[in-house]
């Protein structure tokens, strides 16, 4: 069962366990994990699962996909870490990713 | 948004209102969703139903407004917004065709990359973190409405509450002179404004108007160029990086998708907000006895109001769904408010729960890139709101028959007769 680990915006950390076949917004979600909006439920379409992918864990999880690009462009908080959680799914290699959550969801 | 929709629908012949008629025998053929009359009567729910459950795919060949199709259901609305290379935002999201040597630049009504461009220049002045410095100033002008409001006795809710105080919200977010602030209601009917309906002319007059507003933002603009950056959305324009340089027409393009996107939508929640509670005693219990609820009430709201019925998307190309044919330009209408209502995608969706599981996932903002860029503004004005309705009134009572809009697009209110019963 891979752990992933949320930091909130002012530095609270949740580690949560997470199935494969969940993403990393699901895996939040039925988790109460706050700061994770998931406002379409997992569409790509509406951007408030935006997380920050921790440097090292950039090159296992990846970049974002063709649909999800076109949303992340639009957040003004975006950096070259963001990715919509929600296009993450979990898989025992990503066990122990670390992401950041942003202060806002927008 | 309602004067424009609401005028050019006056217009059209009444018989083909569906008022009266049984949604579960009308021929298919007959069902015209854009016809304001269902709306305006409050019949339009078991229409929708019929749609979804028979035609979720439905071609209506003849209304007063021409040919268009109406999408239904919740996930078939989320598919077609997103994909914006087949169903295009141009020319206009409203079911009429504007004059094609009138067209105000809005990202509203482009597509990517366009769009994209636009709406990256002006979606930071909207974004939580700044609105978090415009809420105490919100909040003041909250209190002081409500503190004025009669007791005891009944009033308009829409014209004493809803509407003054949108139009106060959008002069605080502008910084706009306060005491002349319902110009900013004005331009926004204007820029949206059907000539020859009863407010404007002709196009060269909504022109010339909307000229003096562009003049009038360009005064205020300079003002706010040769101060220190402030809080408010010209400051934020006129001091960004990718704003400052924007040209007059894009300016006034901005300025008025952002006066009229922020405008009746609210003011119709706001209303709504009200209508429903007293609808439904028991979820006002539940909110009396747990003011943290008021977010999940706010957004639970919002998709029981809908404030927009539909978008409207024309196809790029010859488009199948599920065995239709959408030809090339044949005019689309993702009906919101049907897929906000759709079983399928939302349990008990019919009624209004305000600690429903969820309840962020309604599709009243729409979805996908032109996913309401003021949804946190419109969710934080209706939060305060009721921060402060709580701890005032017991009750804010519906007296009499809400009075509803002439108009299939904005679905909102004339009049909400209360009566406000303080603590």
């Amino acid at each position: 069962m891979p752990t992933i680990t949320y930091i909130e915006h002012d530095g609270n950390t949740h580690t949560v366990d997470a199935d494969n076949g969940d993403t990393v917004m699901s895996a939040a979600i039925k988790n109460m994990v706050p700061g994770i909006d998931a406002d379409c439920g997992g569409g790509c379409s509406c951007g408030t699962c935006h997380v920050f992918v921790e440097p090292e864990w950039q090159p296992v999880v990846g970049g974002p996909g063709e649909f999800e690009e076109p949303m992340l462009d639009l957040n003004p908080e975006r950096n070259d870490q963001s990715r919509l959680s929600c296009q993450i799914d979990v898989t025992d290699e990503l066990d122990g990713l670390v992401v950041r959550l942003p202060e806002f969801q927008f | 948004m309602s004067t424009s929709t609401e005028k050019l629908q006056n217009k059209q012949p009444s018989s083909r209102s569906l008022v009266g008629r049984d949604p579960w025998t009308t021929p298919l053929r007959e069902i015209d969703l854009a016809h304001p009359g269902i709306w305006q009567a409050n019949e339009y729910l078991p229409f929708l139903a019929r749609l979804r459950r028979d035609a979720p795919i439905h071609y209506c060949a003849d209304s007063a407004v021409g040919p268009y199709w109406s999408i239904t259901r919740f996930q078939d609305v989320m598919d077609i917004e997103k994909r914006t290379d087949l169903f295009s935002s141009e020319p206009t999201i409203g079911i009429v065709d504007p004059d094609p040597d009138y067209i105000l630049p809005m990202f509203i009504a482009m597509d990517p990359p366009k769009h994209d461009v636009q709406r990256k220049t002006v979606q930071g002045v909207v974004a939580p973190a700044n609105l978090k410095n415009l809420e105490p100033l919100i909040r003041q002008r909250v209190c002081k409405i409500l503190d004025n409001l009669p007791s005891n006795e009944p009033f308009n809710w829409v014209e004493k509450v809803s509407r003054d105080l949108t139009t106060q919200m959008l002069a605080t977010l502008f910084d706009f002179p306060f005491e002349e602030r319902n110009k900013l209601t004005y331009w926004s009917d204007v820029a949206t404004a059907i000539p020859g309906a009863g407010l404007v002319d002709s196009y060269e007059e909504s022109q010339k108007i909307l000229q003096e507003c562009l003049m009038c933002f360009s005064k205020i603009w300079q003002e706010r160029a040769s101060k220190p950056p402030g809080d408010d959305l010209i400051s934020m324009l006129a001091h960004g990086e990718s704003t400052r340089n924007m040209p007059p027409l894009e300016f006034l393009g901005n300025l008025i998708l952002l006066i009229v996107g922020g405008n009746d939508t609210t003011r119709n929640s706001i209303t709504g907000s009200v209508l429903a509670l007293h609808q439904n005693p028991a979820e006002h219990d539940k909110l009396r006895a747990d003011p943290t609820l008021i977010p999940s009430m706010v957004s639970e709201t919002i998709r029981w109001q809908t404030p927009l019925a539909y978008m409207r998307r024309t196809a790029t190309q010859d488009v199948s769904i599920q065995g239709e044919t959408i030809k090339k330009g044949d005019k689309i209408l993702l009906w919101y408010a049907s897929a906000n209502q759709d079983e399928s995608a939302i349990e008990n969706a019919d009624q209004y729960i305000i600690d429903r599981p969820n309840v962020r996932q309604h599709l009243s903002f729409g979805t996908g890139i032109h996913r309401c860029m003021g949804n946190r503004l419109a969710e934080m004005q209706l939060r305060v709101l009721w921060e402060e309705i709580l701890p005032r009134f017991r009750a804010i009572e519906v007296v009499g028959e809400p009075e509803r809009i002439y108009s299939s697009f904005v679905k909102g209110y004339h009049n909400l007769s209360v009566v406000a019963h303080p603590h």
